[in-house]
């Protein structure tokens, strides 16, 4: 699911080095929210669909068993299979018996970060089967063997460039091929094409899973979901555990916030919605002429239920549109890759932590500056930032917050409740800085402040406060 | 019924490092035609703690700051978005569940105001009779806006000063890096935030942008000096105060 081997400052030093990856992750961030906001302009009252679509996730989260118990009982009255995963190696483990049992030697793949999150690809390749990303940007993800960068938009940290220059190493192509995006695009067809004949199974992700028709819901803007859910005669699906509605009207309410809030979209050009595999004809009735033969769903906890348990259960509200990304000032400086984990920016502050442990993501939560402008473009309105509080919070009870930081805390803390003392330390503070500083700025602070003043300047405390003056002033007065 | 009288919980920032800011603030409040009294013995709202994880020492300097804000029923006045929604909503948050201090801590909350919010709807007043030169832009400091709603109350304010030209700062709305802890924990990256700030600060023809949060302020200042700029950034009060070369700056 990660890469967390180099330690989080590193990985951001990494991020900022990289020009013109951090200048396409801003321009297309920008774009997609200036998109975003259009879209969500268009609806008569964009808050209280936002207020609908939240209340959508809350309830079918707070009797998630019972929607998900209704869910499988439909799936498999339409001829579907399903396997409850309680871990992402359970997962994979389905998935690659599934495989060789039947067969398989080329698996075409719609876009699925749960299936990144469980790291299926690496375990079925290693089986010797082909397996081919169809999602363009995870296409161009996988011939470089690269990470997506963004749960919506894999290659958002590429230029069209970068594209053209991995189609020309990977894939042989002429000058001609990569002379613009629709060359490329064309190649890429070419490719995929090729791959969505010759597949015996397909894998996607989920977007929704409809509890009352036990359907899945895919959205793709380029129809490669529905190439590997159809085409091959195996389909495999598989969802995040929380990926439910209760009904298609809360499907469509969903549908409306998803599209408009990660693509500017009023609807994902490909929403598809299919129940079970293809159906035998009998009775008279003519058999369906397409679709696969097997149709099985792959319901992932891998951690969520103990995240449902607790004080992150909001987390799990989210239905990856993508937009605190886009929103995220952090997100746009260093990008997805930084944060080590598939799921990057706020959501994925919150989202991987939650997963895998504090200990791994400590840094994660305090990679914002709680500026809040993720929550206020969450379509369903989830408050990160308090979210990011909460595992700081767990991060000092599990001691992994520095010393310096711990030593800076206490200190505020004891002296904050003595206010004399408090003012001492004021005066004392200010004092001292009058030897760093000049002309009431001091350019160069030691230690870990060192880092304030590597592009900026800090101003020297006062040597009378207000409340020194205000009581000076009115004679002790308050 | 208009209050005559305000508690004035200055915050420790304005304390110690921009006291003519409070007196900014201070003569704004008296102009406006309210007594301002400063309970004493104020040190941190615990913002800082509490951002950073450390709910036991905020709550300790909660409980601090809610007595002191306790002993009078006046209204409390904070010249900044980020303390005020420590106040309004942090509080009740840390502290909703303990049987002494919730109810104090939902008490302190319903009558807290940021300083802009407290000037245009408690008081009702939106021209102070300000008088400043330059051409002024106004940066939407985050906690205020995000955390608080403050948006309309400061632009109104600064609607009514005479003698400025006003200019829009694009990408107001967006962070400028400091959050706290942030700016020198995550410095790489605030850096290259107040970086992207200042450039649209400098960009925009403003001389002065005004802010509702010293915090901030003293950020981008930072930035401003280390560029060798001349654009200065300024609290609100101490704008329409006319004090705009004040400590602040």
């Amino acid at each position: 699911m990660h890469d967390v081997s180099v330690p989080f400052y590193r990985r951001v030093e990494d991020a900022l080095q990289k020009t013109r990856m951090r200048q396409a992750v801003q321009h297309t961030s920008l774009r997609a929210m200036e998109s975003r906001r259009a879209a969500i302009a268009e609806l008569d009252a964009s808050d209280a669909v936002r207020d609908a679509a939240r209340a959508i996730r809350s309830r079918t989260l707070a009797a998630l068993d019972r929607h998900l118990d209704t869910f499988v009982e439909n799936v498999e009255r339409n001829g579907g299979t399903v396997f409850f995963a309680e871990t992402g190696g359970d997962a994979v483990d389905y998935v690659r018996r599934l495989a060789r049992d039947r067969g398989v030697k080329t698996i075409v793949k719609g876009k699925s970060m749960v299936s990144e999150e469980i790291e299926l690809n690496p375990v079925l390749e290693g089986d010797g089967m082909e397996v081919v990303e169809t999602d363009l940007g995870e296409f161009i993800v996988q011939l470089d063997n690269d990470r997506p960068s963004h749960i919506v938009a894999p290659i958002l940290h590429k230029t069209k460039e970068d594209c053209a220059r991995v189609f020309k190493e990977k894939l042989g192509a002429s000058d001609e091929d990569v002379a613009g995006v629709p060359q490329m695009t064309q190649l890429a067809r070419r490719v995929l094409r090729s791959a969505f004949l010759r597949a015996d199974m397909g894998i996607t992700g989920v977007n929704f899973g409809v509890a009352e028709t036990g359907s899945v819901c895919i959205c793709t803007n380029e129809g490669n979901g529905r190439l590997s859910s159809s085409l091959p005669r195996i389909h495999v699906a598989i969802m995040g555990m929380e990926r439910l509605v209760p009904t298609a009207a809360d499907l469509g309410v969903m549908l409306e916030v998803l599209g408009r809030s990660g693509t500017g979209q009023r609807l994902t050009v490909y929403s598809n919605v299919l129940s079970g595999p293809r159906r035998a004809g009998g009775d008279g009735q003519a058999g369906e002429p397409d679709g696969p033969e097997e149709f099985h769903v792959v319901i992932v906890d891998n951690g969520r239920s103990e995240i449902l348990a607790g004080e992150l259960a909001e987390i799990l509200y989210c239905i990856r549109c993508g937009a605190c990304l886009y929103a995220c000032p952090v997100y746009q400086q260093i990008g997805g890759h930084a944060y080590g984990s598939v799921y990057s920016g706020p959501v994925g502050s919150v989202l991987s932590p939650a997963l895998s442990g504090i200990h791994e993501f400590h840094d994660l939560p305090h990679a914002s500056t709680l500026c809040g402008n993720c929550r206020e473009v969450c379509p369903v309105r989830i408050d990160l930032p308090r979210m990011l509080l909460r595992l700081r919070a767990k991060g000092v009870e599990a001691g992994v917050s520095p010393v310096w930081i711990t030593s800076g805390m206490k200190v505020l803390g004891w002296l904050g409740t003595r206010p004399a003392m408090f003012a001492m330390a004021g005066r004392v503070s200010a004092r001292l800085a009058g030897f760093l500083a000049k002309d009431g700025w001091i350019t160069s602070m030691p230690g870990h402040l060192s880092g304030w003043t590597a592009s900026r300047d800090f101003p020297a405390p006062a040597t009378e406060s207000f409340q020194e003056r205000w009581a000076r002033r009115h004679g002790g007065r308050s | 019924m208009r209050p005559a009288r305000v508690q004035l919980l200055v915050t420790c920032l304005v304390d110690r490092f921009f006291p003519g800011t409070g007196d900014s603030v201070v003569t704004l409040l008296e102009k406006a035609g309210v007594t301002v009294s400063v309970p004493a013995a104020q040190t941190c709202c615990g913002q800082p703690a509490f951002n950073a994880g450390y709910d036991a020492e905020a709550r300790a300097l909660a409980r601090h700051t809610i007595d002191i804000l306790s002993a009078s029923d006046d209204p409390i006045v904070v010249p900044s978005g980020s303390c005020g929604d420590m106040v309004i909503h942090q509080y009740v948050a840390l502290l909703g569940d303990d049987p002494e201090y919730g109810p104090k801590a939902r008490a302190i909350a319903a009558r807290t105001y940021e300083l802009t919010v407290f000037l245009t709807r408690v008081l009702g007043v939106v021209d102070l009779g300000a008088t400043a030169s330059g051409t002024i832009a106004y940066h939407a400091c985050c906690h205020g806006l995000r955390g608080l709603g403050v948006d309309a109350e400061p632009k109104a304010l600064l609607a009514q000063v005479t003698g400025a030209a006003a200019c829009p700062l694009p990408e107001a709305e967006v962070c400028c890096g400091f959050g706290g802890l942030f700016s020198v924990k995550m410095a790489d990256i605030s850096s290259e935030m107040l970086a992207r700030k200042l450039d649209a600060i400098e960009a925009c023809g403003a001389t002065t942008i005004a802010v509702t949060d010293v915090s901030c302020g003293m950020h981008m200042n930072g930035g401003l000096r280390r560029r060798g700029s001349a654009v200065r950034v300024a609290h609100i009060a101490d704008v329409l105060a006319g004090a705009t070369t004040g400590d602040a700056s």
